[in-house]
């Protein structure tokens, strides 16, 4: 029997075949696939024109729609854009949906008022988790880059356009080139000043911005058995940051128990590397002598440490987004921000709407909070932080209104994914990528700071996320 | 698809994101809708900052204001061509322009899948860094069968890599033809 990566068994197992190699092309069936009111109107489209007027997708509760990117814009061409996808809800019978409902006639739209009231998730790779659709051992498509974030919870997740999603919608099949598989090892504890986040840039600086094109990206090591699973998250996130098609981690307690939480469907297999499985590539880093890092407009390989950048001088800073707006990430930031001012403006936009919840009830130790306590919002709040509601916001600019979004060629340090030019708005803006630790130091002075300047000691998350 | 494709070239640097090739503020436009779909022609490649835009000098537009087509049918890139998104609106948009192809050193994956499986453009892959060898408004050749491109301009041709695994499904015109051909859904 051949030794295949956790990838590769995936693959084969979709297929119908006992083995894989990497460069085969192999049709595989998908278990999921996801879009949104970006490219769910193309991909209707497609569909529609390829499959005929009265088709129906291949299965109904297997497509999964969240509306996430252009929700609080007046824009009225994003207000239709919603409009087709809760027709093509309801003409299909759709089960999952998650409808942004107070997007209603014209106008900017006024937000939900209670993030527990309201069917509207916020941004599709943080809700697909907590909505019980990812498992490992699965197959998820979704129209957007970033759909390799379900990585973390050891299945095969990755982006794709909206042909091949239509393709998807109508056959349940995609087909795939099998990856090699690039292994990154990460020894020892995460310490207290680092997140994830300081991991994948040294990572993406390391291999280039194209350094993983067409390979997976496997995330291995006690270092990352100590991360929490939203901090994995992070990581399998920015895989396609540096071209690769998909990240993993393995699959442990933590997952295990998030995802049996979550989800209601039963049949799901834990895969993993055989022993002795090929890698293309493996290199080993020791989380101790690592370094809080940031990625230096215009690229995210463009890594720097935050220290070496301490004479940068920034105008904004932003916390969210599916890369840095988890309620691990809120905590992290909090925990810098806590009785202090902000000494720039300072944006946050919860990941989800329940990121948004669980910052409204849980205390800086992601416990709920007691009498007297404050919560991770009010703590933000405290600080000087305008606080938006959950979505993708300005992570990927977005129309003109869109909360945060860089309109002016300013410099901004950022928790999202991506600092190519004009990513979050302006072509002449300059966006350093940080953790959270980072954004809230440097948010504290104006300028790129080191946030050892400021973490005394290990910061707690709790149960936050996974509870 | 044509098998020659003649022209002047659009030349541009390395890593050309999607958000350069069309910026996520027209996104909202839906590229299903007829009379939307001509929008991404008239902003591609409008993200691309002004320096890099048209090489070597820069400061030139892909498509002119207020155009909805370009006068370029050949766009040259270096490395990592169409990194970033998955947005399938990157290769529409340089097609919807009136481009036929792009050659470049090689290209990020998921926008290689989308030109293909989509049948937009043809993504070519040189062998050889064009990027300094052929300036923006140089006529070029690109001659499918015989895998090269020439730059009339110069004329010097350069070998282009055969395109593998992707040309039957580029051959069909895209991956719905393709399953049609082969059978793998109902030929409509």
């Amino acid at each position: 029997m051949a030794r295949m990566t956790l990838t590769e068994k995936i693959m084969a197992r979709h297929a119908g075949r006992p083995s894989v190699e990497p460069g085969e092309n192999v049709w595989v069936g998908v278990d999921i696939l996801m879009t949104h009111d970006v490219c769910g109107p193309g991909t209707i489209g497609i569909f529609k024109e390829e499959f005929g007027p009265a088709a129906k997708v291949w299965d109904k509760d297997r497509v999964v729609i969240i509306p996430d990117h252009y929700i609080f814009t007046a824009e009225e061409k994003c207000h239709r854009n919603i409009q087709i996808l809760r027709d093509f809800v309801k003409e299909q019978g759709l089960r999952y949906y998650y409808d942004a409902d107070f997007v209603q006639g014209s106008g900017m739209p006024s937000p939900y008022r209670d993030p527990n009231k309201t069917n509207y998730k916020g941004v599709c790779h943080k809700a697909l988790p907590e909505e019980g659709h990812v498992r490992p051992g699965e197959i998820l498509l979704g129209t957007d880059s970033h759909t390799c974030t379900a990585g973390a919870f050891g299945q095969f997740a990755t982006g794709v356009g909206n042909t091949d999603a239509a393709f998807a919608m109508g056959t349940g099949k995609t087909w795939l080139k099998v990856p090699p598989t690039m292994k990154f090892t990460f020894h020892g504890r995460i310490p207290p000043y680092l997140t994830a986040k300081d991991l994948i840039l040294a990572v993406i600086g390391q291999i280039s911005v194209s350094g993983a094109t067409y390979k997976t990206m496997y995330f291995a090591g006690e270092g990352i058995a100590s991360l929490t699973l939203e901090d994995r998250m992070t990581l399998t996130n920015m895989a396609i940051e540096a071209g690769g098609k998909n990240g993993v981690c393995d699959v442990d307690e933590k997952t295990l128990a998030y995802v049996r939480k979550r989800s209601t469907r039963p049949n799901w297999e834990v895969l993993k590397d055989d022993p002795g499985c090929a890698y293309c590539y493996e290199h080993a880093w020791d989380l101790a002598t690592m370094e809080p890092m940031v990625a230096k407009p215009h690229s995210p390989d463009n890594k720097d440490t935050a220290r070496n950048c301490r004479d940068v001088k920034l105008d904004r800073a932003y916390i969210g987004s599916c890369t840095g707006g988890k309620i691990t990430d809120m905590i992290f930031a909090a925990t810098i921000l806590q009785g202090k001012q902000v000494k720039i403006p300072t944006y946050v936009v919860p990941g989800s709407t329940e990121v948004h919840s669980d910052m409204l009830k849980l205390n800086l130790k992601g416990q709920p909070k007691q009498a007297g306590q404050k919560s991770v919002y009010e703590v933000l709040q405290d600080a000087g932080c305008q606080i938006g509601p959950s979505g993708c916001a300005a992570c990927l600019g977005g129309p003109s209104d869109t909360f945060g979004r860089l309109n002016e060629p300013i410099a901004c340090i950022s928790t999202t994914n991506r600092n190519f030019p004009g990513r979050m708005g302006h072509k002449d803006a300059g966006v350093y990528l940080a953790s959270p630790l980072t954004v809230a130091a440097s948010a504290l002075t104006g300028f790129v700071t080191d946030p050892r300047d400021y973490v005394s000691g290990p910061i707690e998350t709790g149960l936050a996320g996974v509870a | 698809m044509s098998q020659i494709i003649t022209g002047p070239a659009f030349v541009l640097g390395d890593d050309v994101d999607t958000d350069q090739i069309i910026p996520a503020e027209y996104l909202s436009y839906n590229p299903s809708d007829a009379s939307e779909r001509k929008y991404f022609g008239m902003y591609a490649l409008s993200g691309v900052p002004r320096s890099q835009s048209g090489l070597p000098g820069g400061g030139q537009r892909f498509v002119e204001e207020g155009q909805y087509k370009t006068k370029y049918a050949i766009v040259i890139g270096g490395k990592n061509f169409g990194c970033g998104s998955s947005r399938e609106h990157a290769p529409l948009a340089i097609a919807e322009a009136g481009a036929k192809v792009v050659v470049a050193e090689f290209y990020a994956r998921i926008f290689y899948r989308n030109c293909v499986n989509g049948g937009y453009l043809l993504p070519c892959e040189t062998t050889q860094r064009l990027v300094h060898e052929v300036r923006t408004g140089d006529q070029c050749a690109v001659d499918i069968a015989s895998a090269t491109l020439t730059n009339k301009t110069t004329g010097k041709t350069y070998t282009l890599r055969p395109l593998g695994d992707a040309k039957p499904i580029i051959d069909a015109g895209g991956i719905f033809p393709y399953a049609r051909q082969t059978g793998m859904i109902k030929a409509g």
